[in-house]
């Protein structure tokens, strides 16, 4: 405190500069600083009360569902986060024909990051048995329809069955990956889901497989 | 840097505007702390417009799901709670801080001439702001949401010939309804906010162009050549002042003197705010009434109606006189009455503190009216109480009739020529 001179009559002829510059500086400094960070949390709420709301997540929770039931060749629908997705219960041949018509696909081996990890192989999916894909168009996003045992084939010379959408004519075989000449051009979506047990799958999340 | 804020004000003033009206703003600067409500009020006025914004984003103004959009907002909306009861501390603190500001405006004599415009833009904003804050409460739906409703509309119904059908037009059907919700939500959220930021504006508009007053009324603008050069402020000050009047050495810049003595106030004010935000938002059923927790119900009314305790003092007027028309018109000329001040005070001393004993005894007494009124009109009906009401609507009325008798030839004590002299 030693250094700073008090000087009551210096302001009153100058008011113009003040005294102590230094320390109004550092004061001014520190204040607008602090100010600032205060600002900065008070902005939190108004960016948080953005996300989705406890009722949003709510509804765009984890889907549990019961795959017992499905018979070999069956697709069935379930709604996730407001979108369809497909569970189909492929046969051992519609897998093995899974191989035969890769040179007409666009992206055959998946490298397209349109999968989780756990579901980048031939049969995009974790068992291969069951195919779990969002039943959205990655073209504008319609829903393709499922067609089956030979009605595919008037799309695709050789293909039995697979997904063809009815608004822009894109086709995708049965692990879900996109023909070529069609406007689509990533394959079908996979969720991320997991087993909760042999009839048990879980939707939404990564489970033991992440 | 200095180009590209050149280029700017060639096409658009800031910088002659943000001197005129801050930086080079000439304020007395013997203003005291009854001068930071004005600001905290504007500071208020932006939190209610920011978290007004951000609750339509999840309120949903029908009867049928307003009441559980805003339970909605308060348990599932993310931060949904602490914007609410911003939104909700944030009405009262408003009233709070308004009815400061202008007891301050009472005490200093801030209304007298040249003011009179100020006072009555300030009037007009007070009375759109109760407009504002009584169509917000009924946004909720809830109990006290619908009766405070059906009590305030109805009001309307006591005008001689065309009041019943004036309450049906206000509501949009024959009981309040959700036709009455939704409209009321349309003027709460756009047309009032609308006319209360012009007014606001224009109120500031009118304050500088005839000045701050001070605690002491004193003038700090002379007549041009009527101050010698040492008595002039050295304060750099925008020549739309200097150039019609002498600026006396009673001034400070209003950027940032004032403004830095303000954020403290903001700063005192922010503390007891949070804490009732964090602490107390329903204040004891004061800022929130408990019987709004229930869901609007036509076919029970509660057992005691109250309005938000900012307009129980109007309440315990309206409810003083038997007769209904009377009553009505007696609530709004307790309002009205304010509107006149300017000329009902017929004295040329601005400021108490140069003034009669007399006065001074009759603003504390008009101030203890007004609160006692406010209890009086928050509190359930008992017999004594009727008659208090009685009294005390007569002193507040009787405050201005004072006034404007010992106004005119009041004994008052000089006013210095200089704030600092």
């Amino acid at each position: 405190m030693s250094e700073v001179s008090v000087d009551a009559n210096k302001s009153a002829q100058d008011p113009s500069v003040p005294e102590n510059s230094n320390r109004r500086k550092f004061l001014t400094v520190a204040t607008s600083v602090v100010g600032a960070v205060g600002a900065g949390y008070a902005a939190v709420p108004f960016i948080a009360s953005w996300n989705p709301s406890a009722r949003a997540k709510a509804a765009g929770a984890d889907v549990e569902v019961d795959i017992s039931g499905i018979q070999v060749g069956q697709l069935i629908r379930v709604m996730w986060r407001s979108k369809p997705v497909w569970i189909v219960r492929r046969p051992a041949a519609m897998l093995e024909a899974l191989g035969k018509h890769e040179d007409q696909l666009k992206d055959p081996s998946s490298e397209n990051p349109q999968q989780p990890e756990y579901a980048k192989n031939q049969y995009r999916s974790i068992k291969e048995e069951y195919l779990v894909l969002v039943g959205i168009c990655t073209h504008l996003g319609c829903s393709p329809q499922h067609l089956s045992n030979g009605a595919f084939s008037q799309y695709a010379e050789g293909v039995q069955d697979g997904f063809f959408c009815p608004c822009h004519g894109s086709k995708f075989d049965m692990a879900g990956r996109v023909f070529q000449n069609v406007p689509a051009g990533l394959n079908l979506q996979v969720p991320p889901y997991n087993f909760i047990d042999d009839n048990t799958l879980l939707i939404g999340s990564d489970g033991e497989n992440a | 840097m200095n180009a590209f804020l050149n280029w700017i004000e060639a096409r658009i003033p800031m910088m002659r505007v943000a001197n005129m009206h801050a930086i080079q703003y000439p304020a007395p600067k013997n203003m005291n702390f009854w001068y930071v409500f004005g600001f905290l009020a504007t500071i208020v006025l932006v939190n209610q417009i920011v978290t007004g914004i951000w609750l339509t984003m999840n309120f949903e103004p029908s009867a049928e799901r307003a009441f559980a959009s805003v339970e909605y907002i308060m348990r599932e909306v993310d931060y949904g709670w602490l914007i609410r009861y911003m939104h909700s501390t944030g009405a009262s603190a408003f009233f709070v801080v308004v009815y400061m500001h202008m007891f301050r405006g009472m005490i200093y004599g801030s209304y007298q001439k040249p003011r009179e415009l100020l006072w009555i833009f300030g009037m007009l904003i007070y009375l759109a702001l109760m407009a504002e804050a009584f169509m917000g409460y009924v946004l909720p739906w809830g109990q006290m949401s619908y009766w405070g409703a059906q009590v305030i509309v109805s009001l309307f119904g006591a005008i001689p010939v065309i009041g019943p059908d004036l309450v049906i037009w206000i509501q949009g059907d024959y009981v309040i309804s959700g036709a009455t919700l939704n409209r009321f939500f349309a003027l709460h959220v756009i047309a009032l906010p609308l006319v209360i930021v012009i007014l606001v504006f224009l109120h500031i508009i009118a304050l500088h162009e005839v000045g701050s007053n001070n605690p002491d009324g004193v003038n700090i603008k002379h007549k041009k050549g009527s101050l010698a050069e040492e008595d002039k402020t050295k304060y750099e000050i925008h020549e739309y002042y200097t150039s019609k009047y002498d600026i006396a050495d009673d001034i400070v810049p209003f950027f940032p003197h004032i403004v830095l003595k303000d954020l403290v106030a903001f700063s005192i004010f922010l503390f007891v705010f949070c804490y009732i935000l964090f602490f107390a938002p329903e204040m004891g059923g004061k800022f929130l009434e408990h019987p709004n927790f229930e869901i609007a119900n036509p076919l029970k009314t509660p057992e005691h109606i109250f309005p938000v305790w900012y307009f129980t003092p109007f309440y315990a007027i309206l409810k003083a006189v038997p007769d209904k028309l009377f009553g009505v018109l007696t609530m709004f000329a307790a309002i009205g009455v304010l509107f006149a001040l300017p000329w009902v005070d017929r004295s040329n001393v601005r400021s108490w503190r140069y003034r009669s004993g007399l006065h001074k005894v009759n603003l504390i007494v008009f101030a203890i009216v007004f609160v006692f009124l406010g209890y009086l009109g928050g509190t359930p009906q008992e017999n004594w109480k009727i008659i208090s009401s009685q009294i005390a609507t007569i002193m507040y009325f009787a405050f201005f009739v004072a006034l404007f008798l010992y106004s005119k030839s009041e004994r008052t004590k000089p006013v210095p020529a200089r704030i600092s002299k």
